[in-house]
C-alpha cells in the first residue's frame, strides 16, 4: 500500500511538474514579461517610494542638493510631530472624526437608500442615477461645488436663511474652526452615500429572495427582518464597505485643499504631508514621518481587506491549481 | 506665501476636445511616445519651454500669470526683443503654483531667468546654490539704484543674484469719500487708530482683515511688531535670532489684540480678493493690504479715489519710519542654458525703460530704478513712490524676510489660531518658539 | 387551497392594504432627498447661466432677468479649458490602455497558471491600490526629477513635468483593484476553452489575446469606465507632478480660477460645470457598466 501511495503521489508530482515544463521557452518568456512589466512598475512607483519614504522619516533634509545632504536624525521628526507641531493632533482627530461621520452617518444612509431603492418602487433607475451622481465628479469638483452653496455673502444657505455678514449673525459655515469640518464632511458624506448605495444594491440583489420571504412571513416588522436575516446577509459587502469607508477617511485630502488648502479646522494628516513637501517648505524628513504615520494607520484596513480577500481567495485557487485533466 | 498679484489663468486659444473612445487598448508604446512628441513641439497659443534654445532666444519662467500683469510683462519683453534683437520664450504659470513648486522647479529643468521677489527667500536660493551671481550685469545698474535696493539684491555672500522690477508699499488703504461722509479723520498714532477702527465698526462699515489665504495677517503682523520693537528688531526675529516668547514679541500680539474686536466678521472666510471688494463698495472702511488691493476696483471712480495712509505710530521711538515694501524682480537659474543672453535680459530688466514699459500697463506699482520716469504716475502711484522713497528701513513682508518653512508652515497657522483664540497668547509664542529652534537650528 | 395558503394570502393583502401609507412616505422621502441631493449641482448649473452683471445687482438668490452662456465662454477662454481638455485625453485615454493591459495580463497569470506566486502577487498589487497618496510623495517626485527621458518623449528631458510621468504613476496606482477583478472575472471562465488552444499548440500570448482577452470585454469595458473616471478626476498627482501649467489635465487645472481677481463665482460655476461634464456623461451613457465595475471588485465574482 505505502508504495502504491507512493507511487501516486509520485505521479501526481510528475504530473503537475509535467504540466508547469509543459510551458515552452516563448511561453515562459511571455509570462515573464506579462508579469515582469506591471511588476516593475508598481514595485518601482509605489513600494519602493513607499520604503524609501519610511527612511527618509529618519532624516532631516530639504530637499534641494543631492542626497549627500540628507542628514540622518533618529526619531527626532516623530518627537517633534507628536510634541510642538501644532496641526498634528488636531488633525488626527479630525480624520478620526472623518472616519466618524463616514461610518456612523453616511455609509448607513448609503445602506438606507439601497434597500429603500431595491423595493423596486416606481422611478428606481431616476433615483438610483440621482444619488449616484456625485460619485463621479472629481473631489475637487465637489469641493468648489459646495463652497458655491457654503460662501457667507453669496452662497446658497446663507442667502437662503437670510445670515450674511449683511444681515448680521453671519454664519461662516467654512471659514469658523468649530463648524467648517462638518460643513465639509456633509459634502464628503454625500458622495460617499452615494458609493455605498451601489454596493449595497448589489449586495441586495444577490440575496436569496426565499430568505426574505421567510423572514416577511414571520410576521416580524420590516426592521426586525432587516437586522436577523438581511444584514448578516450581506456580510461580504459589509467588510468590503468598512474598508472603503476607512481608506476613503485616511485618503481624505482634495476637498479641503480647494476650501482653504487644510488650515483653521479643516487639518488632516494627508494636508499635513503635503504641506511639508510640496510648497516652498520643502521639509522633507518631516513630511516623510507624517507620511509614514498615515502609512501605519492605513495599514490595519488594507490588511483586513487583503485577508479577507483571500480567505476565499485561497480556497479558488488551490481548488484550481488541484484539479486533474 | 505671499501674493502680491492675484493669480489667474493664460488667455491663449481654446483647444479643441477631442473624446475619442476607449479603443486604444492595444495601442503600441511608440504611438503613444509620438503623440508626447507631437504635443511637446505642437505650442498652445502662450507657452512652450525648450531645453535647448536656438541662438539668441532666451527663456523666461513667470508667474505674472493674471491679466494685467501678464500683459504688462509681456510689452516689457517685446520691448526687450526690440532693442535687442534676442528673442524670447516665455513660460507662465499661474501664481500660486509657481511658488509652492520653486524648490522642484530649480532643481528640474528651470528656465534661464524667472521671477521672484527680494528677501531672504531670495538669499536661501542663493546659498543653495540654485543661481547664477550676476554681478557683472551690476556694473551698469549700480549707479541707477538706491543703496537700499543695492543691498536687497545681494545674496548673503555679498554677491549680486537679483534684479529688481518695480516695489509696491503695504499701507492703510481707504476711500477718502467715505472718509468725508462719516466724517473720519486720517490717524496718525494708534490710540486714534484705535479709535477710527471702533467708530468705523459702529457705523457699520468696520475696517477690513481676512486671513483666509494665510499670508495677509503676517503684514499686520509686520507693522506692529516694527512700529512697537523698531526694525532691527524685526529683522533679527525673521532671521531666528530673537526670542518669541519674550516679552517684545508678546506686546505685539497685545496691541493687535485691541484691534481685533473691531475688524469684520468672518475674517477666516474671507480671501483679500473678497476684502478689496469690500473696500471698493464702502462696507469696509480701511484695509491694512499691498496696494495691488486696487486690482479689486474695477469701479473706475473708485479706483481713481483709492489712497493710504501709513500705518501709525505707536513708539515715538520709531514714529513711522518703516514701511515695507516688498521688491519684485528676476533672478537667474544656475541651470541657465543661454548664459549671454540671460545675461542681456537681465540687464535691460534692472533699467528705467523696462519699469516704464511695465508700469505703463499695470500702474499699481512703483518703479524700483531712480531713473524710472514718474510723468506717468497717477495719484496713487506718486504718494507710494513719496513713501517708499522717504522710508528709513524697508522690510519684504514676512514670508520673503524669513525661511519659507517657518513662514508657511509656522507662522501661517499661528496667525490663524491667534485670531481664533486672541487671548492664548503665551502658550502660542511658547510653541512658536519651539518650532522656531526645531527648524532654525537645523 | 389550504388554510395555511389562504392566510397567508389574506395576510399578503392586509399587508397591502397597510402597506400604501408607507409607500407613499417612501416616495417623499425619497424625492425629498433627491431634491436636496441634486440642489448643490442644480446651483452650480444655475450660477453658471447667470451673467456676473445681474447676480452683481439683484444677488445669487434671485430670479435670473437674464441667462446666457457667457460665463461658459469666458470660462472657456480664461482658464484655457481646451487645452487643458486634451492633456487630460492624452493623459486619460492611454492610462487606461495600459492599466487593462497590465491588469489583465497579470489576471491572466495568476487565474491560468498555477505559479507560487501567485497569490503573494495578488496582495503586491493590491495592497498598492490601497495606499494614501501622501505616502509616496516624496520619493517618487525626487525620482521624477532623476529619471532623465529623451526629448521627443518628454520636453523637460525629465520624468517630471511630463505626460509619460503622470500616465505612469496613474497606471501604477490603478493597476492593483483591475488585477484584483479580472483575476477574479478570468476564474470564472472555464478553462477547457484555453485548454483546448493549448493542446493546439496556441502560446500563452495567442490563448490571452485570441481567447481569454475577448471573453472578459464586459469586465474590460466596466473597468474602462471607472478608470476613466478615476484617473480624468486625479487631482494630487497632477499639481504635484506637473509644473507647467499648460500640461495639466484639466481637474488639477481647476486652481488656475480660484482667485481669479473677480472672485467671480459665476465663471467659477461655469468652470465646474464643464470640468464634470465629461465623466457626467460617461456616467449617462455607461451607467450600466460603470455598475458593474464597482460590484464586480466589491464582490468576489
Amino acid at each position: 500500500m505505502a508504495i502504491d501511495i507512493a507511487a501516486d503521489r509520485q505521479t501526481d508530482g510528475v504530473r503537475r511538474r509535467r504540466r508547469a515544463v509543459r510551458l515552452s521557452v516563448r511561453d515562459r518568456i511571455a509570462v515573464a514579461v506579462m508579469v515582469g512589466v506591471p511588476l516593475v512598475v508598481v514595485g518601482g512607483l509605489i513600494w519602493f517610494p513607499t520604503f524609501a519614504s519610511v527612511a527618509l522619516s529618519f532624516t532631516s533634509w530639504d530637499g534641494i542638493g543631492g542626497l549627500g545632504t540628507i542628514k540622518w536624525v533618529g526619531t527626532e521628526n516623530y518627537q517633534q510631530i507628536a510634541e510642538i507641531y501644532p496641526p498634528f493632533w488636531p488633525a488626527f482627530r479630525h480624520n478620526l472624526i472623518w472616519l466618524g461621520f463616514l461610518a456612523l452617518i453616511a455609509t448607513p444612509f448609503g445602506l438606507l437608500l439601497a434597500y429603500q431603492l431595491d423595493k423596486r418602487i416606481r422611478g428606481t433607475r431616476v433615483y438610483q442615477s440621482i444619488f449616484f451622481l456625485p460619485v463621479v465628479l472629481s473631489l475637487a469638483i465637489i469641493g468648489f461645488i459646495w463652497q458655491l452653496v457654503y460662501s457667507p455673502d453669496q452662497g446658497l444657505i446663507n442667502n437662503v436663511i437670510g445670515r450674511t455678514s449683511q444681515s448680521g449673525h453671519l454664519i461662516d459655515w467654512l471659514g469658523d474652526s468649530s463648524i467648517n469640518l462638518w460643513a465639509v464632511l456633509v459634502a464628503a458624506g454625500w458622495r460617499h452615500a452615494g458609493y455605498i448605495m451601489i454596493l449595497y444594491l448589489a449586495g441586495l440583489k444577490s440575496i436569496d429572495p426565499s430568505l426574505r420571504e421567510a423572514a416577511a412571513i414571520d410576521g416580524a416588522g420590516e426592521w426586525h427582518a432587516f437586522r436577523t436575516v438581511i444584514f448578516p446577509a450581506l456580510r461580504p459587502i459589509n467588510i468590503v464597505v468598512v474598508v472603503i469607508t476607512v481608506i476613503e477617511a485616511l485618503r481624505a485630502f482634495d476637498i479641503v485643499y480647494i476650501v482653504n488648502r487644510g488650515r483653521n479646522g479643516l487639518e488632516l494628516l494627508s494636508i499635513l504631508v503635503t504641506d511639508n513637501i510640496i510648497g516652498e517648505a520643502s521639509r522633507i524628513g518631516y513630511g516623510s514621518a507624517l507620511g509614514a504615520i498615515l502609512l501605519v494607520i492605513s495599514i490595519v484596513p488594507i490588511v483586513v481587506f487583503v485577508w479577507n480577500s483571500f480567505e476565499e481567495k485561497n480556497v479558488r485557487v488551490f481548488r484550481f491549481t488541484g484539479r486533474r485533466t | 506665501m505671499s501674493e502680491p498679484r492675484p493669480p489667474s489663468p493664460d488667455p491663449a486659444g481654446a483647444g479643441n476636445n477631442a473624446l475619442t473612445r476607449r479603443g486604444l487598448l492595444y495601442s503600441g508604446a511608440a504611438g503613444v511616445a509620438a503623440v508626447y512628441g507631437l504635443k511637446s513641439t505642437s505650442g498652445s497659443a502662450a507657452v512652450r519651454r525648450l531645453t535647448r534654445s536656438a541662438a539668441g532666444t532666451v527663456t523666461v519662467g513667470s508667474n505674472y500669470s493674471d491679466a494685467i500683469p501678464k500683459k504688462a510683462f509681456a510689452a516689457t519683453l517685446k520691448k526687450f526683443t526690440q532693442t535687442s534683437g534676442v528673442s524670447v520664450k516665455l513660460n507662465s504659470v499661474d501664481h500660486n503654483t509657481f511658488q509652492e513648486q520653486i524648490n522642484s522647479y530649480l532643481q528640474g529643468q528651470p528656465q534661464d531667468v524667472f521671477t521672484w521677489f527680494a528677501g531672504y527667500r531670495m538669499q536661501f536660493f542663493a546659498q543653495r546654490n540654485l543661481l547664477t551671481p550676476i554681478d557683472d550685469v551690476w556694473e551698469k545698474l549700480k549707479p541707477q539704484f538706491s543703496p537700499a535696493l543695492q543691498a536687497a539684491s545681494k545674496g548673503l555672500d555679498g554677491k549680486y543674484y537679483f534684479v529688481p522690477l518695480y516695489n509696491y508699499p503695504w499701507a492703510v488703504f481707504y476711500r477718502p469719500s467715505l472718509f468725508k461722509e462719516k466724517g473720519y479723520t486720517v490717524p496718525k498714532t494708534w490710540d486714534q487708530f484705535i479709535a477710527l477702527a471702533k467708530k468705523m465698526k459702529a457705523d457699520g462699515n468696520p475696517m477690513v482683515f481676512t486671513d483666509k489665504d494665510g499670508w495677509p495677517a503676517m503684514g499686520t503682523f509686520d507693522y506692529i511688531n516694527m512700529r512697537t520693537n523698531g526694525y532691527d528688531f524685526h529683522v533679527r526675529l525673521m532671521a531666528g535670532k530673537e526670542a518669541w516668547d519674550g516679552a517684545k514679541v508678546k506686546a505685539v500680539f497685545d496691541h493687535w489684540r485691541e484691534l481685533l474686536p473691531h475688524y469684520n466678521d468672518g475674517i477666516l472666510g474671507k480671501t483679500w480678493q473678497e476684502g478689496g471688494t469690500d473696500l471698493q463698495n464702502k462696507k469696509g472702511g480701511m484695509y491694512v493690504l499691498g496696494s495691488f488691493v486696487g486690482i479689486q476696483f474695477t469701479d473706475k471712480a473708485a479706483h481713481d479715489e483709492l489712497t493710504f495712509f501709513a500705518f501709525p505710530q505707536i513708539n515715538p521711538k520709531w514714529g513711522q519710519d518703516s514701511v515695507e515694501a516688498p521688491i519684485d524682480g528676476f533672478l537667474m537659474s544656475k541651470k541657465a542654458k543661454n548664459v549671454d543672453e540671460a545675461k542681456k535680459l537681465m540687464g535691460f530688466l534692472g533699467t528705467a525703460t523696462a519699469a516704464e514699459t511695465y508700469l505703463a500697463t499695470d500702474p499699481n506699482d512703483v518703479a524700483t530704478n531712480k531713473r524710472a520716469s514718474t510723468k506717468k504716475y497717477n495719484a496713487l502711484q506718486k504718494k507710494a513712490q513719496k513713501l517708499i522713497g522717504g522710508a528709513k528701513h524697508i522690510s519684504q513682508f514676512m514670508d520673503r524676510d524669513t525661511r519659507p518653512d517657518f513662514a508657511s508652515t509656522v507662522m501661517i497657522p499661528a496667525l490663524q489660531q491667534f485670531i481664533n483664540k486672541p487671548d492664548d497668547v503665551a502658550s502660542l509664542v511658547k510653541n512658536i518658539e519651539k518650532q522656531k529652534k526645531a527648524i532654525f537650528g537645523q | 387551497m389550504t388554510s395555511a395558503t389562504v392566510a397567508a394570502s389574506r395576510r399578503r393583502a392586509v399587508r397591502r392594504r397597510r402597506v400604501h401609507l408607507p409607500r407613499v412616505g417612501l416616495h417623499v422621502f425619497l424625492i425629498a432627498t433627491a431634491v436636496v441631493w441634486l440642489a448643490p449641482i442644480l446651483w452650480a448649473v444655475f450660477t453658471s447661466l447667470r451673467p456676473y452683471a445681474d447676480t452683481n445687482e439683484h444677488g445669487y438668490v434671485s430670479f435670473p432677468h437674464s441667462l446666457s452662456f457667457t460665463n461658459y465662454k469666458n470660462a472657456w477662454i480664461q482658464g484655457d479649458i481646451g487645452t487643458h481638455f486634451v492633456n487630460s485625453i492624452i493623459i486619460t485615454l492611454p492610462a487606461i490602455a495600459l492599466v487593462l493591459l497590465f491588469a489583465a495580463s497579470v489576471a491572466f497569470v495568476v487565474s491560468r497558471l498555477s505559479f507560487w506566486f501567485n497569490v503573494p502577487m495578488l496582495i503586491f498589487f493590491m495592497a498598492a491600490n490601497l495606499l494614501p497618496q501622501q505616502v509616496i510623495l516624496t520619493p517618487l517626485y525626487r525620482m521624477y526629477l532623476e529619471i532623465p527621458l529623451p526629448t521627443w518623449m518628454s520636453d523637460s528631458g525629465l520624468m517630471y513635468d511630463s505626460y509619460i510621468g503622470l500616465i505612469a504613476i496613474n497606471v501604477a496606482f490603478q493597476t492593483g483593484f483591475c488585477t484584483f477583478v479580472l483575476s477574479n472575472y478570468m476564474k470564472t471562465i472555464p478553462s477547457t476553452l484555453n485548454e483546448a488552444a493549448r493542446v493546439d499548440g496556441a502560446g500563452i500570448v495567442r490563448q490571452f489575446f485570441g481567447i481569454i482577452l475577448p471573453l472578459c470585454k464586459p469586465a474590460l469595458a466596466a473597468l474602462a469606465t471607472l478608470e476613466f473616471t478615476w484617473i480624468y478626476n486625479d487631482f494630487l498627482w497632477a499639481i504635484v507632478l506637473m509644473s507647467t501649467g499648460d500640461k495639466r489635465p484639466i481637474t488639477s487645472s481647476i486652481t488656475n480660477l480660484q482667485g481669479v481677481y473677480f472672485t467671480d463665482t459665476n465663471l467659477i460655476s461655469a468652470a465646474a460645470v464643464m470640468i464634470a461634464l465629461p465623466t457626467i456623461v460617461v456616467f449617462a451613457l455607461l451607467q450600466k457598466q460603470f455598475v458593474s465595475g464597482l460590484t464586480l471588485g466589491a464582490s468576489k465574482g
